[in-house]
């Protein structure tokens, strides 16, 4: 394992949205089979690095290399590679409101491998098992709570065993106890599969409990990246009031909000990611 | 990734061994279905497993129901660390009939 490149090495990363510098100087590496935690408050560039890690974002300037590959030099063909060895589970669940939950798991085998169908068959139900949806293949993504829609997604996400996965606020509106359970999926699939997880998130709990390092992302900065302990243990005040504006009022979170206020669901969408997300 | 099969006392042991991925299943599967088909007693050696994926397990997965369907042997000996980790993943461990040593998968 050691011998392995980083899973994702990111270096001198700046972003701008228009005239606006979003990311301003990122530079990580992501060891294999780890847990890495991006952390920052609503606005700090969370989304905005995650999207250019899955090459959905052209950057201002650096570099960032996954699984070895400098992904701004790849062409279509081998960033679509690539992909099939990434897993994403995001933040609004994923899944085709017009596909069976097992459709939906299936899909990336359909699409991207020659398997037989007994063999996607049973990757599909190994998967549901794994995150403990055993059964409920046949039912539509409409019959499923949030949590349940959450675990679906995470299926999906790892249905071809990919060697990095990707996770947006995976325990966003769950009640702890299922939240503490996704927690629970991260650290067993890294466990199991050696999988490098990154773990886009505001929730320190759910930080503290499965990261390896963390990065703190703050104002589009690298605030700090270092492991849990050292965070928590951080002199640095900034930091600080960051880990403890647990207690304050919950902060506004633009996303959901915006969804809010188009009056959105959460759950769904009805269009391919592939089309969205060229994934 | 290799697939090496030898007979011993009327039974085969399947050795694999390397990474068993999306790419190579494919043939893991049509080996032990070929067997299944033919009734053989079967002992996997999975000593020489660096990797083994979901849809590698998934071949393993079908060759074992059938061979419980023709109540034939299907044993899985000397279960590598990363592939006991996988099966353990989905509690496959419990599902499959185990052992420690190819030799103890032949006695079983
Ligand atoms: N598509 C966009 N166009 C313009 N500005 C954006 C866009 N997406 C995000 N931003 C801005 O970039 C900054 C970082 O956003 P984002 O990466 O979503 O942060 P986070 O995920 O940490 O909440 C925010 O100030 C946000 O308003
Ligand atoms: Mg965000």
């Amino acid at each position: 394992m050691s011998t392995d490149p980083p899973s994702v090495e990111v270096i001198n990363l700046n972003t701008h949205y228009g005239d606006r510098q979003v990311l301003k100087n990122v530079s990580l590496t992501v060891k294999p089979g780890e847990i890495f935690v991006i952390m920052g408050g609503s606005g700090s560039g969370k989304t905005t690095l995650l999207n250019h890690l899955l090459g959905l974002l052209r950057p201002s300037s650096g570099t960032i290399r996954i699984l070895g590959r400098e992904i701004n030099a790849l062409s279509a063909l081998d960033m679509q590679d690539l992909r099939t060895r990434m897993g994403v589970a995001f933040q609004s669940g994923a899944l085709f409101s017009s596909m069976s939950v097992g459709d939906n798991i299936a899909l990336p085998l359909r699409e991207h491998t020659n398997l037989d169908e007994t063999t996607i068959g049973i990757v599909t139900r190994l998967k549901l098992e794994v995150v403990s949806l055993a059964g409920f293949e046949h039912l539509m993504p409409s019959e499923l709570s949030g949590g349940m829609i959450k675990r679906a997604a995470f299926a999906r996400a790892i249905v071809m065993d990919p060697r990095l996965l990707f996770c947006d606020e995976p325990s966003a509106g769950l009640d702890p106890v299922v939240a503490s359970s996704i927690d629970d999926l991260i650290l067993r699939l890294r466990d199991a599969m050696g999988m490098s997880i990154i773990v886009v998130t505001h929730d320190l709990d759910s930080t503290f409990k499965i990261a390896d390092r963390i990065c703190v992302l703050d104002q589009g900065e690298v605030l700090a990246l270092d492991t849990v302990d050292a965070i928590r243990n951080s002199p640095n005040e900034r930091i600080q009031n960051l880990l403890n504006r647990r207690t304050e009022e919950a902060e506004i979170d633009p996303d959901a909000y915006l969804r809010r206020l188009l009056g959105e669901k959460e759950k769904l969408r009805d269009e391919p990611a592939s089309r969205r997300n060229g994934l | 990734m290799k697939i090496e099969s030898r007979e011993i006392d009327g039974a085969v042991v399947v050795a694999l061994s390397g990474e068993v991925d999306l790419q190579h299943s494919p043939s893991v599967r049509k080996h032990l279905m070929d067997l299944m088909f033919e009734r053989r007693p079967v002992v996997v050696d999975m000593a020489l497993v660096d990797y083994i994926d979901s849809s590698g397990i998934a071949s393993l997965v079908e060759a074992y129901q059938m061979a419980r369907k023709n109540g034939t042997r299907f044993i899985l000996a000397a279960i590598s660390a990363p592939a006991m980790r996988v099966l353990q993943l989905a509690r496959l461990d419990k599902v499959f009939a185990l052992a420690d040593t190819v030799e103890a998968g032949l006695q079983a």
